[in-house]
């Protein structure tokens, strides 16, 4: 999936709004034209949380972080956080995509990867 | 030794994981001395990382500095012994996440250690006789030691990636010239039921790593070949630091030639990206015009060894993407019940 | 359109019922309101539920419930809409009765969470959001609670959000169909470990089973009827699945079009509102329902809420059985529990909770964070 692994969507033409997915009409507006982009990979935790009481998917992999980012573009994602140490997990951290295995499905199913965020590593 | 001078590097990246172990903390455990570790520490990779998500890092990496269309890649070889997938490319995983789908080849590599500096081999192949206009050559490894074995004390994780193409202004450094040696040597060896492998300990030194990766070098200064005075790096695949420094003594070369290209003290040995992130970190700091020999060594046995010639390029591509030595000081220590937790990948199902 | 009515209710404890399966609680919860309204058959049945298919492998819940309320041939439709399913089955009976083709409809919600782990019925409840985004990240319903939470929190403070589900379970106390029916101190709930920082354990409504029935009639019916009954009008408006693709996260569009719809279907205004059913799902989602709802000021209803302006003596009583909180959460009967408990406070029938001459109530239900907000208005007529 081009948005899970890249972070790659549409842009409705129109009106701007940003489609994860590839749409049939835009969200927004409803029109038909698009242009496909890749989002910024860096952005800014604005909001977090820890899931402690997972869904049975995340289960053996709890507790993990959940993050709002703000990408550099204003577009607002979700995503996992990972690879922090507790003090970098503070409103306002300059954080960047990574691409990590999101779940395993036992020991004979596919590897889902995707992206995550961690806090970035060129602090400026 | 083969002349090339018709493919040249135009992106190079290099990725560890955030976490280390320190030896001390796994002798801690096993009883063993806190003096005499082969290296100091070793990158741990994360719960969520293995062989295919560090391959995409550095691969990323190298797309920055190379500043290309993903789309132009016509190939991409992965180089691993921890592929995640027994039957199914990690070279494909690759393509989807650097944009580079739908390219035309992507089959996995498995030569131990130097599965990576073969991908480079091959891919030049390609790129030189025109059938494709870039390559991606990745080596990348999760590498599992054997609680209590010794080779505990290094296993460790990374990826480097090269992104070649014909030479141009853009390119970074030119592949000069090129050689193998390979034999059939079983001095460290895997059975697809077992976890871990096996190693037949000082077998892995004279008869295995240092008469390959010597067989690989030798043919590239003898006859028409280089002097070493030519040479201004020289990287070895580093297991750990002894063996890469006794090379250098035996070729009668400085340790200062080598330092360079010698991360193994602070990383431990990430295996088919071993060698290779060595490279990574010594073109992050080489000038134009200086020449870097390289000689990997994989068990089973064999060698890869190049002579790689810094171009201008460098100037302007190396700092579109943060150094190793960035990527080395970055780290989070963990203890040993967490390493066991990250490494055991039972728990990522 | 046409007046429809609430001519009678039915609904079971909430519970673990360890001992029943769904369809039976379902039925239980229908003849009781089938009983209780009087009436001697209906024309159609809408039944809500969200999860039966993961939890209990089990769907066809219209004709199932058909039979087991002894009303085979009667048409029968399964609505869902994750956590307002049984709103949701509400809203179709409501149509059903208000258009004229039916006399009488029976609209029943049920939920047999203790089924699954608790694991999995988190699992199932991250299938409001896109399954394939939020879902597959692993962001759950806490943790979008949670971001909100902190969103919130930067903005305005969090200053007696925590005092929600203090409200509901004072409320619950004595209340024999309650989940949990005893009073926690704030204290209590701000000792209890984080489900998803900053959101606490007693600040989430639990797990448990439930169902419950309304019988809803035509405007000639229910003159017929000796039942008490209360007119009731419902809306519903959906907003971006994902809260963050809002323009405002903290604004409840999906809350504010339905009460604003819902009010001007009942031509009512909203001081005329004596109490609401609130979807106290979490805390947070509690607060921003009363501030979407326009009810308090932005940013005001945990202070309002600590001043007991929302307790049964305040000026707007909200849960008055103990909301999802403590009265409990079985998700598809859930809306039908807030419609059941308004009914009775209007026919004066709340005992110890009873609120003095109450003439108009308001229920809130939602899926997810706000996905789909359903409002119904019961009348006093």
């Amino acid at each position: 999936m081009p948005f899970l692994y890249r972070l790659a969507g549409w842009k409705c033409v129109h009106c701007g709004a940003f489609h994860n997915y590839k749409p049939v009409v835009c969200k927004r507006c409803r029109s038909r034209e698009f242009a496909q982009i890749e989002l910024p990979a860096s952005g800014r935790l604005i909001a977090y949380t820890i899931v402690r009481s997972p869904p049975k998917e995340f289960a053996q992999v709890a507790p993990y972080a959940i993050g709002l980012i703000e990408l550099d573009d204003g577009t607002r994602i979700i995503s996992q956080l990972t690879d922090f140490r507790e003090d970098e997990l503070r409103d306002g951290a300059r954080v960047e995509a990574v691409f990590r295995r999101i779940r395993v499905n036992g020991d004979q199913g596919i590897i889902e990867y995707g992206y995550k965020f961690r806090p970035a590593l060129r602090r400026s | 030794m083969v002349k090339l001078g018709d493919v040249a590097i135009h992106g190079y990246g290099g990725y560890i994981p955030r976490y280390r172990i320190k030896a001390e903390e796994i002798g801690r455990i096993w009883g063993q001395d806190k003096s005499g570790f082969p290296v100091a520490e070793k990158t741990v990779a994360g719960i969520d990382e293995d062989a295919a998500t560090m391959a995409v890092e550095a691969a990323r990496t190298a797309l920055r500095r190379a500043g290309i269309d993903p789309r132009k890649i016509g190939a991409i070889y992965v180089g691993s012994e921890s592929k995640p997938y027994a039957v199914k490319p990690t070279g494909t995983i690759v393509a989807e996440a650097i944009g580079a789908t739908p390219t035309k080849l992507a089959a996995d590599l498995e030569f131990a250690c130097k599965a990576g500096s073969e991908a480079i081999a091959i891919i030049a192949g390609l790129v030189r006789s025109g059938q494709i206009e870039y390559g991606l050559a990745i080596g990348a490894d999760a590498a599992q030691g054997r609680p209590g074995d010794a080779l505990e004390y290094t296993a460790a994780s990374g990826a480097a990636a090269f992104i070649l193409g014909k030479p141009d202004h853009g390119a970074v450094a030119e592949i000069e010239a090129w050689s193998g040696y390979a034999t059939d040597t079983p001095d460290f060896w895997r059975r697809p039921s077992d976890k871990y492998p096996m190693h037949a300990a000082r077998f892995t030194g004279e008869p295995a790593y240092f008469r390959h990766i010597i067989g690989a070098v030798k043919s590239l200064l003898e006859n028409d070949g280089y002097s070493l005075s030519e040479i201004d790096y020289l990287v070895f695949h580093q297991p750990n630091v002894k063996f890469p420094l006794a090379v250098a003594k035996y070729l009668k070369v400085g340790q200062e030639k080598v330092s360079p290209g010698l991360i193994a003290n602070l990383v431990g040995n990430t295996y088919s990206a071993c060698s290779l992130l060595g490279l990574v970190n010594v073109l992050d700091q080489a000038q134009p015009g200086q020449r870097i020999l390289l000689a990997s060594y994989g068990s089973g046995a064999g060698s890869d060894a190049f002579v790689i010639r810094v171009l201008d390029g460098i100037l302007e591509k190396r700092d579109l993407a943060p150094r190793l030595a960035e990527l080395i000081e970055d780290k989070i220590y963990v203890d040993y019940s967490t390493y066991l937790k990250l490494r055991d990948e039972i728990l990522m199902r | 359109m046409a007046g429809v009515y609430v001519a009678g209710v039915g609904f079971t404890k909430i519970a673990e019922h360890w001992d029943r399966d769904l369809e039976h609680l379902m039925a239980e919860a229908a003849i009781k309101a089938v009983e209780d309204a009087g009436v001697s058959s209906v024309n159609a049945i809408y039944v809500g539920c969200a999860l039966s298919e993961p939890l209990q492998g089990q769907m066809n819940l219209g004709a199932l419930m058909a039979e087991c309320a002894g009303l085979v041939g009667a048409p029968a439709l399964r609505m869902e809409a994750a956590e307002a399913s049984g709103a949701a089955a509400l809203y179709a009976g409501f149509c059903d009765v208000a258009s004229g083709r039916s006399e009488a409809v029976l609209v029943v919600g049920g939920e047999k969470l203790s089924d699954g782990l608790s694991e999995e019925v988190s699992s199932g409840m991250m299938m409001s959001g896109r399954s394939w985004y939020e879902g597959f990240m692993g962001a759950d319903f806490y943790a979008l609670n949670a971001l909100l939470y902190r969103l919130y929190s930067k903005r305005y403070g969090e200053e007696g959000i925590p005092f929600f589900p203090v409200i509901s379970h004072e409320h619950a106390e004595g209340v024999s169909h309650a989940q949990y029916p005893f009073k926690i101190s704030l204290d209590r709930v701000l000792e209890s470990p984080f489900i998803a920082d900053p959101l606490r354990m007693l600040e989430v409504s639990g797990i448990g089973d439930g169902a419950a029935a309304v019988i809803l009639v035509n405007e000639d019916l229910a003159r017929r009827l000796s039942s008490p009954k209360a007119r009731i009008y419902i809306s519903s408006a959906t907003d971006y699945v994902n809260p963050f693709d809002r323009e405002d996260p903290l604004r409840l569009q999906s809350v504010l079009l339905a009460v604003n719809k819902v009010l001007e279907q009942a031509r009512a205004s909203r001081s005329e509102i004596s109490m609401i059913e609130l979807h106290d799902a979490t805390s947070i989602l509690a607060a921003l329902c009363l501030e979407s709802g326009g009810f308090s000021p932005p940013g005001e209803a945990g202070k309002l809420a600590m001043k007991g302006e929302f307790s049964l003596s305040g000026r707007l009583p909200c849960n008055t059985f103990g909301g999802l909180k403590a009265r409990g959460h079985p998700f598809g009967a859930t809306a039908l529990y807030q419609v059941a408990e308004i009914y009775l406070q209007l026919a004066e029938r709340a005992g110890k909770n009873q609120l003095d001459n109450p003439r108009v109530g308001l229920t809130l239900s939602l899926s997810g964070v706000g996905a789909a907000a359903f409002a119904s208005l019961l009348k006093k007529e």
